[in-house]
């Protein structure tokens, strides 16, 4: 508990010792306002966030917080109004929508809280679908789907449907899926909603195993306050800011 | 792309409609295709049978046969022409024919021909008089090799020595004999429309160069504006109905397009709605629009070719199937073909109707569900 307290209070230093320096996250300043018939909504106002290259953080705050919208920045998704966004060393504040779906596709891992595999594919097609839309490297693809999906649990699994597996086990293959780009960062939200107190521990300290082995960051978005024990650091969120 | 390939593969009853819709409007497309082809071959064999370069009508009777008349001396004047390399006359009688085996009161209509040059189509005219090359489709009639049709009124007896394929003219079968049976068939048959001999309805030229149109002219010139020389293709547009019949098919068949277009619209579109989502997860991941609307492209094309496909071998057991000479149906392999590119076109125009709800998904609908 001592550590985690002690880590809380050092935001912006790397957690659990990776060489890479280059933080995983640098947003500053970011705003995101939307225009509703004729008012404005701000759904983030100012935020500044710094990740670590192999941090993992929790983002907990109540419905509407804005903490879908700091994803949805952070992982290119959205542009922000106002602000410079930075993942991995790459500035993509300013980048169009082609530039950013490249970045997503080369760059950020995506964990949706509605698992969202794709119905007609097995799981280990599942996994390829990233190398499918991308770079077509199609052999070293495939040595990477196998590898995530043994070290996973799932390599008997590999030529189910997702109609086939179990709650738990889709969300494994979707952690898969996320991986296989080696992104800088990735994006897990609400990863435990969907399960119940034992599974949803497992799959967290799953998560935690999978990032921490491979010094990839992650933001872990939950409004479930027992989820930060296995984060390095909980950042909450209110009515669009965030508090240290 | 292999995606939308493997969604095929995998979901295909999501695609079981369009298709079977599509299936039907290819086989309508088809069979009113091979229709058209028929008729017009039902119409046009004859003219198409002499592979002329160009026919010489006189210039006051319309561009018709029957009421075409050239004198000797205008023969005599077109022969001299430069770049008249053959020169063949003919001549026809439309008349009732009486078959061995049928009823007193059952006529068979059928255009007597006289021809002296043959060509690909048309072997060398019978050297006796009262001899004529039979069309086929006399055969679906009963008529065999040998048999003898009592042609006309005057019940002119024709003897017929074989067979010839292709060769009827305004729908009905035909017999090809030589001048001389036809100009005494006529005068037993229409003694007001006396043909003398030497006189001929229409000429078939063979041209010695490539220049039809040139030739056309020098010959019209060379017999004092007498004649109107026509190539095989304005003959077969000078037909009666021949124009018209095409005008009308074709456009049931531009309206069949137009169909098409729509029901791949409706389609496809129904499609995309219920992929939204998935499309949104994809651009989360990382696929652009351009990918994901090739995909929808290449799923359409599919389906268009498998209805397409269904749908010519449809076409080709009826056109198997229906006995010579009953329905004026042919399907011919240029008629398949070019339904097929219709088609296409049309998936092709009714996905792009697909193309801006593609582009505005948002992958952010992904996130946060």
């Amino acid at each position: 508990m001592s550590e985690t307290e002690t880590e809380a209070s050092r935001p912006g230093e790397s957690g659990n010792g990776g060489p890479n320096s280059t933080p995983a996250l640098r947003m500053e300043g970011v705003r995101k306002v939307y225009e509703v018939a004729d008012e404005k909504v701000v759904a983030l106002d100012r935020a500044d966030l710094i990740l670590g290259s192999d941090e993992i953080i929790a983002l907990v705050g109540p419905s509407g917080s804005g903490k879908t919208t700091l994803c949805s920045i952070a992982g290119g998704i959205l542009s922000p109004t106002e602000g410079r966004v930075e993942v991995g060393g790459q500035d993509i504040s300013d980048y169009s929508s082609k530039q950013l779906t490249e970045f997503r596709r080369d760059s950020v891992g995506f964990v949706f809280q509605t698992v969202n595999l794709i119905p007609f594919l097995t799981a280990r097609e599942n996994l390829l679908v990233v190398d499918e839309i991308g770079s077509r490297d199609r052999k070293r693809a495939k040595k990477r789907a196998d590898q995530l999906l043994e070290e996973l649990g799932l390599s008997n699994r590999a030529g189910n449907l997702p109609s086939q597996l179990s709650g738990g086990q889709k969300q494994r293959v979707a952690i898969g899926r996320a991986l296989m780009n080696e992104p800088a960062l990735v994006l897990f939200d609400e990863p435990t909603s969907a399960l119940d107190t034992k599974l949803g521990d497992q799959m967290v300290e799953l998560i935690r195993e999978e990032m921490k082995s491979r010094g990839t960051a992650a933001i872990i978005v939950t409004h479930d306050e027992r989820i930060t024990r296995y984060a390095d650091r909980t950042v909450h969120i209110t009515d669009g800011r965030l508090e240290a | 792309m292999s995606l939308a390939l493997k969604e095929l593969r995998r979901q295909p009853s999501r695609f079981g409609v369009a298709t079977v819709i599509l299936t039907l409007i290819a086989i309508l497309l088809m069979f009113l295709g091979g229709l058209l082809d028929g008729l017009t071959a039902g119409n046009t064999g004859a003219i198409r049978a002499q592979q002329a370069d160009l026919i010489v009508f006189s210039s006051t009777s319309q561009d018709s046969l029957v009421r075409s008349r050239i004198e000797p001396d205008q023969e005599k004047q077109v022969a001299a022409v430069e770049g008249v390399a053959g020169i063949g006359e003919l001549g026809s009688a439309q008349l009732g024919g009486r078959i061995e085996g049928k009823g007193p009161r059952d006529l068979v209509p059928l255009v007597l021909f006289g021809y002296e040059a043959a060509s690909k189509g048309l072997p060398e005219p019978p050297t006796r008089p009262g001899e004529a090359w039979a069309d086929d489709t006399l055969e679906a009639e009963g008529v065999e090799r040998g048999d003898v049709i009592k042609v006309g009124p005057a019940r002119s007896p024709v003897k017929v020595i074989g067979f010839v394929n292709d060769t009827r003219y305004s729908g009905q079968s035909t017999l090809w004999a030589s001048l001389d049976t036809w100009r005494k068939v006529q005068s037993e048959n229409r003694p007001d429309a006396r043909v003398g001999p030497g006189v001929s309805q229409a000429l078939i030229i063979q041209a010695s160069g490539p220049d039809s149109s040139g030739l056309a002219q020098r010959i019209d010139e060379a017999t004092g504006g007498l004649t109107s020389s026509l190539t095989e293709d304005e003959t077969i547009q000078a037909l009666p109905g021949v124009a018209a019949q095409e005008s009308v098919f074709n456009q049931i068949i531009a309206l069949t397009v137009l169909i098409a277009i729509i029901v791949v619209a409706l389609f496809f579109a129904l499609i995309t709605v219920e992929r939204i989502g998935l499309y949104g997860v994809l651009k989360a991941l990382g696929a652009g629009s351009g990918r994901l609307f090739a995909g929808v492209l290449l799923q359409a094309v599919i389906v268009t070719l498998i209805a397409c496909a269904i749908g010519a071998v449809a076409a080709l057991a009826l056109d198997a199937a229906i006995p010579a000479g009953s329905i004026p149906f042919t399907a011919t392999g240029a008629r398949l073909l070019g339904s097929t590119i219709f088609l296409l076109f049309a998936a092709l125009i009714g996905c792009a109707f697909s193309l801006r709800r593609v582009l505005k998904v948002d992958p952010a609908q992904a996130i946060g569900g």
